[in-house]
């Protein structure tokens, strides 16, 4: 079967439309965002709840100590901005004021990744991985297409405790038919092969998918992972693909330290140890320019996939 | 007010004083300035003003109160033990491994405790978060929120100020511990807050200065505070870093060192000479 890259919603779009359906049945749900609702697509929500949805104004730090506030009266809050913004302006309150108490707050963020595109450097969020990841209590979840974001946006809905998931600006290709179910912390295997794993998240599962197609015409069968939570990671098949595939290639669109390849690594590390490549952000910082070009730039494509398993390969080998 | 009611909250006060240098020497460290000099608030508010119930601490109906100073800690664990959360044999566990006393308000473990504070400027946005559940919820309960003077350093208390006041959180009541000292010194010659009044007047509050020492002031504000309509209220309250210890009052170097066990028997005696 051909790969094709169809886009449907950006995943930003998708939260926005969940968001919607929860309101719905979730009375509890509050929606506060820092003044970006038009861009974090919460905005949707404001429109057809409007009075459980707050502008607080351009003020992140005051938005997530409300969300605890909130949070510590039965409320489910969902809180959202810029991945940048929330994780960075917002990280100390995060960190005491809902990662210490485990109190359930929501943190959605939109424009993670140098996708984000033309706006520059300063809107790209490549640290937002490391930075919620290391919150203890935080489950970290990174969506790839539509359908999987909204699974997943309701999931985190359904389970108590602090969560956080990253979502994209520039529209996603469709991985998945509507009806899919994911679970929180259970990753999903979309091709089998047994030469070596390509684990992903975000945008670069697409491209994980079309570089095993390549690698396929080659004779080199690829696994394709969508580990779309981070935190808890889904250790059981990270180590059941190690044992059948003896390599690993994880790619995802953020800084290379403390990101998924990180997490990936440590458990392959602690239990079944292979040969591993990483596809990420080299320690810098992007620029403008059109997501296409950024991409290829910054070294995230299926052809830099497709390279970083022959790497893999060849160190499988010796 | 009888002057007798009042004369028996001082006495408490007293008492709540004398837990918070126990403490304090048991553990070795901590905060007795900051702790003494809210220990009138603390006792105002858990003795007269709030409505609420150490039986049934989660009930939904209670008032809230965020100590957003969490180096007040010893303070707001006596008070807490006085009226009832919690066995008054627990307070000499502070700071002590596997205590639910911990050095800063850990929301998790100890009855009565609302936040978990400690990083300053945080406590006024998760009491405003609170004042905004109620309004939601159409429930009367009020949030009170002890802020200390150095905290207002903090650009976020300015952003939950600005909101309280724009969504007329009027169940939302600030009190600052205005004990004019912070860490590193004299607050106004680190980081001067004044004129304070008037910051916290042209953010929209309600405001209110008062001595944070003289019991019936503090009643009668805090009781006119309830008929506010419309705005936030904050009380500007005056007060001694380590009030009621006369070698501690003034004297920052009690900030955060615990006194020895002889300053402690020396503090003790004094108060001892009140109740």
């Amino acid at each position: 079967m051909k790969l094709e890259r169809k886009l449907g919603k950006a995943t930003r779009d998708a939260y926005g439309a969940a968001l919607v359906e929860l309101g719905a049945t979730h009375p509890s749900i509050i929606v506060l965002d820092g003044d970006l609702a038009k861009s974090t697509k919460t905005d949707a929500f404001r429109k057809t709840f409007p009075d459980r949805f707050f502008n607080v104004g351009i003020a992140e730090a005051n938005l997530v100590g409300l969300a605890a506030g909130l949070a510590s009266c039965g409320k489910i809050p969902f809180i959202s901005s810029f991945a940048c913004f929330l994780m960075c302006k917002g990280y100390d309150q995060l960190r005491m004021a809902v990662a210490f108490p485990e109190l359930n707050v929501k943190v959605v963020t939109s424009h993670g990744g140098i996708s984000v595109g033309e706006d520059g450097a300063s809107q790209q969020s490549i640290e937002d991985f490391a930075l919620a990841s290391t919150l203890p209590n935080f489950s970290v979840i990174v969506p790839a297409d539509e359908v999987s974001t909204k699974v997943l946006v309701k999931k985190m809905a359904a389970v108590r405790g602090p969560a956080f998931m990253r979502t994209g600006r520039s529209k996603a290709p469709i991985l998945y038919k509507e009806g899919a179910d994911f679970e929180i912390g259970k990753g999903v295997k979309l091709r089998q092969g047994n030469d070596l794993t390509i684990c992903a998240n975000g945008l670069l599962l697409f491209e994980a998918l079309a570089a095993a197609e390549t690698l396929a015409e080659s004779g080199v069968q690829a696994s394709v992972v969508d580990l779309h939570t981070m935190k808890p990671i889904d250790q059981e098949l990270i180590h059941k693909q190690a044992a059948l595939t003896g390599a690993f290639v994880v790619c995802e669109e953020h800084q290379i330290f403390g990101g998924l390849g990180s997490v990936v690594s440590r458990v392959l590390t602690e239990g079944y140890p292979v040969p591993t490549e990483f596809i990420a952000i080299r320690d810098t910082y992007a620029e403008s320019g059109q997501p296409d070009e950024l991409m290829e730039r910054y070294g995230l494509t299926a052809k830099h996939i497709v390279q970083a398993a022959e790497r893999v390969l060849s160190r499988k080998k010796k | 007010m009888s002057k007798l009611e009042i004369a028996s909250l001082c006495k408490q006060a007293n008492e709540i004083r004398k837990d918070i240098i126990r403490m304090l020497v048991e553990a070795g460290s901590g905060h007795p300035g900051g702790s003494l000099s809210c220990t009138d608030i603390l006792t105002a508010l858990y003795f007269k003003i709030m409505r609420h119930n150490p039986k049934e601490p989660k009930w939904a109906d209670r008032d809230r109160l965020v100590l957003s100073k969490g180096h007040g800690a010893p303070a707001l664990y006596a008070a807490l033990a006085h009226a009832g959360y919690f066995p008054k044999e627990q307070l000499l566990t502070l700071r002590k491994l596997d205590s639910a006393l911990q050095g800063h308000p850990d929301m998790r473990r100890l009855p009565g405790l609302e936040a978990s504070t400690g990083s300053l400027g945080q406590g006024l946005s998760i009491g405003a978060g609170m004042a905004l559940a109620g309004k939601l919820d159409q429930k009367d309960y009020r949030t009170y929120v002890i802020l200390s003077d150095g905290e207002l350093n903090e650009g976020q208390i300015w952003e939950a100020a600005s909101f309280s006041a724009h969504h007329q959180l009027n169940r939302l009541i600030a009190i600052i511990d205005y004990n004019k000292f912070q860490l590193d010194g004299a607050v106004r010659e680190v980081l001067n807050m004044e004129p304070m009044m008037d910051k916290w007047k042209s953010f929209g509050w309600r405001t209110f200065e008062i001595n944070g020492h003289e019991m019936k002031e503090l009643l009668d504000t805090l009781e006119r505070a309830k008929e506010v309509k419309h705005q936030p209220v904050s009380i500007i309250a005056h007060t001694i870093k380590g009030k009621g210890v006369s070698f501690m009052e003034g004297n920052n170097d009690f900030h955060g060192v615990a006194p020895t066990k002889e300053e402690g028997e020396k503090a003790l005696r004094e108060l001892e000479g009140k109740s």
